[in-house]
């Protein structure tokens, strides 16, 4: 065919993706450029022998292995380590701007105590004696008063010696409230306790299912271990294994799947239980496994017998009854399918009700503790400290219930809800002191202004970051940690993996600035306090602590850079038939599948607002690098401005048109946003990235869009203590 | 004019991107500036200056809810050997400094930032939209430029930049194998970053020439097809796709127009 102009490559199909492709803004500036190559500042990277450091990266729960590459004593670039048993080679694109973190300009350079008010980012610089001192001094006050319960602490992570470091401090001291971050592990843990009797999360044998069911997981984009899942779903592409994802908006996994369910906000329990009750209906479950003889299954069965039949479910969620018959089918008579649930990348909870109906699917299939199916992971073993002497305050303190209430007669079943931290403290229980590790709580809780006021009621709040963030920028005092390329750390990665691995970080590059390793700090700070707390740490250091604590599997690590051995790593536990209870011991069903209410008045709110989460949006502890807001699309982001997707039909009915600007209201607060029209979501909702509107960190990431815990909130789960909200009511007001 | 040679070994270098396997995360993008200097600033939402040698694309079908379908697609620079293969690519036809070039040894387009002095000529010429331009200079924050590769140079304001397909690796990978006194590199000794980095395994790449390598057959896959084929600019970056549309979208057909 006869070609008379210059053709340009217009990718996207009816406009939807438009790329701007005239030449013209490249010919306006063109005088202005063509004369001006000036050279007054060339860098010219020195050269020196290039060295490969292998190491793990920890900037996410997947715990992959990086190798780096160096050029003299410099580090130049993050590779995946080929042949690690996480991600074999493949990396993420935080995982690849690491270095980004470890020369950036957020970094926290030495000690910092506050002089002006929280938050103005007035800091006075201190030695590391007076800052262990100081905060050593305060720690005693409160314990000598028999305050030591007031004391809590909140991490990114419970697993590794770090982290087992500070809760062991926070016990002998005499304070039950060492808490982690909220995720869809604590709502996996409980759901497990509840229906097998132990506290354990879930591993799944992804790479043997035969059909994957998701609930909303973004399984190629963050949830579990994220390389890791990108690579099992290439492995499903080429074995041709079924995905079937059910969201109410086309995430990138939708888009993959074979075939995509849209359905109702928040109503995934039901239509797991309308599947379950084909599968039951039709006799396609394993009996023994769920105990079909038993009360717990009977009561479960005729429940889901009566009240969740296709006909039902349908009104409910809005997936035809047909489909569900099919769908029920399809995953029953699979050999190996695997029921998935945590929305995202797993970094909200989920409710009891939605987690058991989800984990009753793999029940009734039989796939848990089998090959190709969920396994109940217990936490790594490696980590067996001798026992401490706790002397009578701290014997007291840790009997004391939890601010978060997990282990309380009421939320019996959990083990952290950090979710209700901000709620209690708000309403009066007693925080006096607040170590923050590896964590951005003030930033990724949700209902931010919640979470400031119970904020401002801590009198003292320190943070162990490496970096100027949202919560350090609002401490009293920064204690920073050396970066994960500066140091030694286990860094056992469990999420999601059935057979977890453990690997080892390790110094790539010595510390760049006056930073010491949060391990070594609260060693120091526990010996600063004296009997009986110092004498639980009877390590001269970290170094001495990890090296002992790895025992004879040091070598390996520090070879191999990760074990992957059974006995070191974790401990898979045995589920033998019968021993799934799916009942739970729950005495009443009605507040388990109850579905959520949410907030807001229907009439004010008519539309519904959901945070969704992005593979080039970084939400978690750690905030965006240059480079990966680079790769975030301008329908996302443009300029200062966050863009929301809505369906075209919503923008229609709210006179809103792409690219307008709008005021987004829910019962939580308002935000000024642009608008993205996108036919993937379903009409009446409003999807909003996490990740961004921090109002730390540098320019490359500070101010940039709006964080949507600042308009979202949390509602409790009756069953469990855990945060079921889905989203939020909201509404679009054309501006 | 390039001069035509008949050389046996000749290596013609490309790639295979499995669209079924690609997930968007864009990692490839971020290897990439990472491996390669490039540099960022403030705000790079203003996608037409934002230098992204390889960009991934988010493609849609157009079709309403609940029939939308996403698919991603990153683009290299497609190394074009134009008409007949002989290195009549797009840019290089255009550039007046010989600054950009076409090598018959490996079929790669190079950019020579010296020669360089931005006319831009070749980012008006080049269908892909894979050349940008150096409005400014690069700033790194205090600091950050240390972890600059020496392997590549840096640019400044007043150049166009584009992907090489880490012909620095080559170099690299071929004065080790000349050392060792071979002449010829095994597949995975010359791999790209992007390849590397590459989560899914969907990039892979090699010498289309050589039957021993990955690429050879995967460009013959019934789904295989090349961005704007019709231009002849004969590229050298194969497409896998399942899916019609996403095929059709390689070229960019007008809304009617029978393929
Ligand atoms: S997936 Fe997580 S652990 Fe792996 S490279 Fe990315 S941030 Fe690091
Ligand atoms: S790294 Fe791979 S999966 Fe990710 S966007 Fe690039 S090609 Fe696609
Ligand atoms: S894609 Fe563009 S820059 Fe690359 S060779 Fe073709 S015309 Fe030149």
């Amino acid at each position: 065919m006869k070609i008379d102009r210059r053709c340009f490559l217009s990718l996207g199909i009816g406009g939807a993706a438009g790329i701007a492709l005239s030449p013209l803004p490249w010919k306006l500036a063109d005088d202005s450029a063509i004369w001006t190559q000036m050279w007054p500042w060339t860098p010219v990277p020195a050269d020196g022998e290039v060295t490969y450091v292998k190491s793990a990266c920890t900037l996410c729960p997947g715990g992959c292995g990086i190798s780096v590459r160096k050029v003299g004593n410099r580090a130049v670039k993050i590779e995946g380590i080929e042949g690690h048993p996480v991600n074999d080679g493949g990396i993420c694109p935080l995982g690849l701007s690491g270095l980004q973190l470890l020369y950036g300009p957020t970094r926290v350079k030495s000690p910092l105590k506050r002089t002006g008010e929280r938050g103005e980012g007035k800091w006075e610089k201190i030695s590391w004696e007076e800052a262990i001192t100081e905060v050593s001094k305060k720690l005693g006050d409160l314990r000598g008063k028999g305050e030591s319960d007031s004391v809590a602490c909140i991490s990114g992570s419970d697993k590794g010696t770090v982290p087992a470091l500070f809760k062991r401090f926070m016990s002998v001291f005499g304070s039950p409230n060492f808490m982690r971050m909220p995720s869809i592990q604590d709502s996996y843990e409980i759901a497990n306790n509840v229906s097998m009797g132990f506290i354990a999360q879930s591993g799944f044998d992804l790479e043997k299912a035969d059909f994957v069911l998701s609930f909303g997981s973004g399984l190629i984009e963050g949830w579990g271990s994220p390389v890791r899942m990108i690579r099992a779903n290439s492995s499903w592409r080429k074995a041709g294994v079924k995905v079937v994802q059910v969201e109410p908006r086309l995430s990138n996994t939708a888009a993959k799947s074979d075939k995509w369910i849209p359905v109702n906000p928040g109503t995934e329990y039901a239509l797991a239980l309308g599947l379950a009750h084909v599968i039951i209906r039709e006799s396609l479950y394993r009996k023994d496994f769920v105990q079909a003889g038993a009360l717990g299954f009977i009561r479960f069965r005729d429940l889901i017998l009566s009240s969740y039949s296709p006909e039902s479910v349908e009104k409910i969620t809005g997936v035809k009854k047909e489909t569900i018959e099919s769908l029920a089918a399809d995953f029953a008579k699979s050999e190996r399918p695997i029921a998935i649930c945590g929305r995202g990348q797993g970094k909200a909870q989920s409710s009891l009700g939605e987690l058991l109906a989800v984990q009753a699917l793999n029940a009734l299939a039989g796939n848990i503790g089998r090959e190709g199916g969920v396994f109940a992971v217990n936490d790594p073993a490696y980590i067996a400290w001798p026992a401490y002497q706790a002397d009578e305050t701290a014997a007291a303190g840790i009997k004391k219930e939890r601010i978060d209430g997990a282990g309380s007669v009421k939320y019996g079943f959990a083990k952290s809800l950090t979710n209700r931290f901000a709620g209690a403290v708000n309403s009066g229980a007693p925080v006096s002191l607040l170590f923050v590790l590896e964590s951005n709580p003030l930033y990724s809780l949700p209902d931010t202004k919640a979470v400031k006021d119970a904020f401002k009621k801590i009198p003292f709040i320190v943070s162990f970051s490496s970096f100027m963030d949202d919560t350090a920028l609002n401490s009293d005092i920064i204690l920073p940690n050396h970066v994960y390329l500066e140091r030694y750390e286990d860094v056992p990665a469990t999420a999601g993996l059935s057979k977890p691995v453990v690997s080892l970080a390790r110094p790539v590059v010595s510390p760049q600035f006056n930073t010491k390793h949060a391990g070594d700090v609260i060693i120091l700070i526990a010996k600063e306090m004296g009997s009986p707390v110092a004498d639980a740490f009877p390590w001269d250091d970290y170094q001495a602590c990890l090296e002992g604590t790895a025992g004879d599997k040091w070598k390996i690590l520090n070879e191999e850079g990760f074990s992957s051995d059974p006995a070191f790593t974790a401990q898979v536990v045995n589920t033998f038939p019968g021993k799934f209870d799916i009942s739970g011991g729950i005495p009443d069903f009605t507040i388990l599948f109850a579905s959520v209410s949410h907030e807001g008045d229907p009439k004010a709110y008519p539309l519904f607002l959901m945070p969704y989460d992005s593979f080039r949006i970084a939400s978690g502890y750690i905030g965006d690098p240059p480079f990966v807001i680079k790769t975030v699309e301008d329908t996302v982001l443009k300029g200062k401005d966050i863009l929301v997707e809505i369906n075209p039909a919503t923008a229609k009915a709210n006179g809103l048109s792409a690219g307008s600007y709008a005021t987004l209201k829910t019962p939580k607060g308002s935000a000024r946003v642009k608008i993205n029209l996108f036919e993937g979501i379903m009409p009446g909702l409003v999807a909003m990235p996490r990740g961004l509107g921090h109002t730390a960190y540098d320019n490359y990431l500070a101010g940039k869009g709006i964080n949507v815990n600042e308009l979202i909130g949390t509602v409790e789960d009756p069953a469990s203590g855990l945060d079921a909200a889905w989203g939020i009511r909201a509404n679009l007001i054309k501006a | 004019m390039k001069e035509e040679q008949n050389h046996e070994k000749a290596k013609r270098f490309g790639m295979v991107i499995d669209l079924d396997k690609c997930t968007g995360c864009g990692a490839c993008m971020v290897a990439c500036m990472s491996e390669n200097n490039v540099p960022f600033k403030e705000d790079e939402s203003k996608k037409l200056d934002s230098i992204t040698w390889l960009r991934v694309y988010k493609l849609t079908n157009g079709k309403p809810f609940p029939d939308a379908e996403i698919c991603y697609l990153p683009r290299p620079c497609q190394h074009c050997g134009g008409k007949g293969d002989h290195g009549h690519s797009p840019c290089v036809s255009v550039c007046p400094a010989t600054a950009t070039d076409y090598s018959n040894d490996t079929g790669i387009v190079s950019q020579i930032y010296t020669r360089c002095f931005g006319c831009r000529y070749c980012m008006a010429a080049c269908p892909y939209h894979a050349r940008y331009f150096n409005w400014w200079d690069p700033v790194w924050p205090d600091g950050m430029e240390k972890y600059l590769s020496p392997n590549v140079s840096v640019r400044m304001r007043g150049i166009v930049e584009k992907c090489s397909f880490c012909f620095h690796r080559y170099q690299i990978a071929m004065e080790k194998a000349h050392y060792e006194g071979r002449g010829e590199l095994e597949e995975n000794e010359y791999q790209t970053a992007c390849t590397q980095a590459c989560p899914a395994n969907a990039i892979t790449f090699g010498d289309l020439n050589n039957p021993g390598h990955a690429v050879h057959e995967l460009k013959k896959d019934k789904n295989a097809f090349r961005l704007l084929e019709r231009l002849q600019t004969n590229t050298k970056v194969y497409y896998i796709s399942s899916r019609e549309w996403v095929r059709r979208a390689g070229d960019n057909y007008l809304e009617k127009e029978k393929k």
